[in-house]
């Protein structure tokens, strides 16, 4: 039995240190860019990239009339229904039993359905290669697999990254909701949106100004596209055998034709 | 049908044509293929040829050397238009087909080739569009053996790429009566009923589907817009396009090839297109109501305007001009209704691909002159290969035919 595992990330404990940006770039093997530097979270405008799995972004934000700053750690949420995967349609994206969900570059057509599908807008997309792939935090399978967490939560000095089975997550989330209620602000980001997410938040100060979307549904996504796609088959043949059953009994009453005496190429001599 | 039988302009007598009489019947045959060179032509031949070199640049160097598409904007003008509005615009197939063929309404006998010829053009286009615009182009095949059913992209896949064959196996049938070559025709002649049912079901599925795309965006797109009503609204306004596409190429043919246009079947047309805009526009209201965000179409942000623009100036406008008699009887009121219907479809699709996801998506998309160059080169092709088909396959109505049958169902002269 495979373990479903998931990450809890308490923002409340994050400095913004970056040391989960570097450790990903290590094991993932990610050039940084020219020009590049670490660090850029001061900036408050890190943006995830093809070669950026993760980025620690800066907020500022105030709570109780005082200015404050939080840091939050951004990468896939490995939603346990994800949309990329169910809007993938040849099944490059995948969830897998342990929690990641991963891209083979191998079987991708390079549609980009998967960012349209992405409730979060996490994918990023090599648009200066020849033969682009489609990027983003794999929640080190390998890692995973062998029972070791991602390399980011290895690498957090201050335990802000929690990692293990997601339900023991969940449990945790909320022992620590309850045992802080003045802290907290008592959500738990990731719980129910998109339908649950590997990855989940619990913070001191609303998501909403964290720049979390917050207009995610709180059912799994690929849900809507399966109450429409589900129909294919019967309109196949329910209209199909509609169309037939039309043909056959207005072909009775119809004339007969002779097309190829109907119609003619057209001759462009005395045309324009 | 049989006393309308060709009689022969003189003008046939002469140039590269062959005249032939068997059983008393005479028969004109062109001897070799023509494509007249104009300037106009010159002109849309240079096009393709840019867009040609575009591509090959764009193959090379990758879609981020050509196109301002980036992360926030992972689809732009190419799927947006080229492929959600040729399909669309494609439409024109296979509702034809729905009317003349299984309903058997045979007084449209005589645009149901042109219909099909410009639905085989647009499909081909959309499908060297999407190859253009996927990254990975060389595994384009691969959803063919990994089934990804659970994705709408899927069935589109699927379904265009079959209806594709299926149009190339309806055109065959007009394709061997230029190229003669009995026993095919004859094989393929027996199985048209069986493509042209297929032929149907397979747009009907994928014409939806290109709408149901969007019902995954379900916190992204603009509520006006997203619906889980989405993919009816994208089939049934491909379908009530058909019409009004079928009148506005029947014109412009008839004006560049100096014929008369087939105003009866396109006056007679504008019922079917009237009716199911129509229902539309209820459906329309009743959805937005359902889903309770009626009240945004009025609060004055942008995409409220463009939604109201979209559904007073191209589906209320049109359907009022087909409703009155004296407008829908004269060509030029047929002509701009039907303009506006087109319109309105790609206004449609251009507000789901856009303005709808704007909000959501953050950061900036406009095309670049590059993107912009090989969607002109497309269209350009387009038009090329209608000129070359009609004027070398049987796929417009015999002219005395037509002007014959106008005569006598309207009465009425044509001036433009």
């Amino acid at each position: 039995m495979t373990r479903n595992m998931g990450a809890l990330v308490d923002i409340t404990k994050c400095i913004g240190c970056e040391s989960c940006v570097v450790a990903c770039r290590l094991y993932n093997g990610l050039e940084p860019g020219q020009d590049e530097e670490y660090g850029t979270a001061r900036d408050g405008n890190a943006e995830l990239a093809p070669n950026k799995w993760t980025v620690v972004q800066s907020c500022r934000t105030e709570k109780n009339g005082k200015q404050i700053r939080r840091f939050v750690k951004q990468q896939c949420f490995h939603c346990l229904e994800p949309a990329c995967a169910s809007a993938c349609f040849a099944k490059a994206l995948q969830k897998t039993p342990a929690g990641p969900v991963v891209y083979n570059e191998k079987l991708c057509v390079g549609c980009r359905y998967c960012m349209i599908a992405c409730p979060f807008g996490i994918l990023r997309f090599e648009w200066d290669k020849p033969f682009p792939r489609v990027l983003k935090c794999q929640m080190c399978l390998g890692r995973v697999t062998d029972g070791q967490m991602p390399a980011c939560a290895a690498a957090c000095p201050t335990g802000a990254i929690t990692f293990g089975d997601r339900d023991k997550m969940v449990e945790e989330a909320k022992n620590r909701l309850a045992a802080n209620p003045d802290l907290y602000t008592g959500q738990i980001y990731g719980l129910k949106d998109a339908g649950g997410t590997s990855w989940l938040y619990i913070s001191d100060a609303p998501f909403e100004q964290l720049g979390f979307r917050t207009d995610v549904p709180q059912k799994p996504i690929p849900e809507y596209t399966w109450q429409v796609l589900r129909w294919t088959p019967f309109i196949f043949v329910g209209w199909g055998a509609l169309l037939t059953g039309m043909y056959l009994y207005t072909k009775r009453r119809a004339g007969v034709h002779e097309e190829e005496e109907m119609y003619a190429a057209v001759d462009d001599d005395d045309g324009k | 049908m049989r006393k309308k039988k060709c009689t022969l302009p003189l003008m046939m007598m002469t140039g590269n044509k062959k005249t032939f009489k068997t059983g008393g019947e005479v028969f004109v045959q062109k001897k070799h293929w023509t494509f007249r060179i104009t300037g106009f032509r010159l002109l849309l031949i240079l096009f393709v040829l840019t867009a040609v070199v575009v591509s090959l640049y764009r193959f090379i160097f990758g879609l981020g050397s050509v196109t301002n598409l980036n992360d926030q904007w992972p689809w732009g003008l190419w799927i947006g238009f080229d492929l959600l509005c040729g399909i669309a615009l494609a439409g024109g197939g296979f509702s034809t087909a729905l009317i003349v063929h299984v309903l058997h309404k045979e007084k449209y006998l005589p645009i149901a080739r042109a219909a099909l010829l410009t639905s085989l053009i647009g499909y081909i286009i959309a499908l060297v569009s999407l190859f253009l615009d996927i990254g990975r182009w060389y595994n384009f095949w691969r959803p063919f053996f990994f089934w990804g059913y659970h994705s709408v992209l899927f069935e589109v896949f699927w379904c265009i790429s079959l209806y594709t064959i299926v149009q190339i196996m309806e055109f065959g049938d007009i394709f061997f009566e230029r190229v003669r070559f009995p026993s095919l025709k004859r094989i393929l002649h027996a199985t048209i009923p069986f493509w042209l049912i297929i032929g149907i079901v397979l747009p009907t599925l994928h014409q939806s589907s290109l709408g149901s795309l969007y019902v995954i965006a379900v916190n992204r797109l603009d509520p006006l817009w997203w619906s889980m009503l989405i993919p009816f609204f994208f089939v049934w306004s491909a379908f009530f396009l058909g019409p009004a596409m079928v009148t506005i190429e029947g014109t412009l043919a008839a004006r560049a090839y100096g014929r008369v246009p087939e105003m009866p079947v396109f006056s007679s047309l504008t019922k079917v297109t009237m009716w199911m805009m129509i229902v539309y526009l209820v459906v329309k209201v009743i959805d937005l109501n359902y889903r309770g965000v009626f009240t945004q179409a009025f609060n004055g942000s942008l995409e409220s305007n463009m939604f109201l623009i979209e559904m007073i100036v191209f589906v209320l406008l049109p359907i009022v001009m087909y409703a009155v008699p004296s407008i829908r009887n004269k060509l030029w009121g047929v002509f701009t209704a039907s303009v506006l219907v087109v319109a309105g479809v790609v206004f449609n699709r251009m507000n789901v691909v856009f303005t709808g996801m704007a909000k959501s998506a953050g950061g900036h998309y406009f095309p670049t002159e590059w993107e912009i160059l090989i969607t002109i080169g497309m269209w350009s092709a387009l038009i090329l290969i209608y000129c070359f088909v009609v004027e070398n396959f049987p796929i417009l109505p015999k002219e005395d035919l037509v002007s014959h049958e106008s005569s006598m169902a309207s009465g009425q002269t044509v001036n433009i």
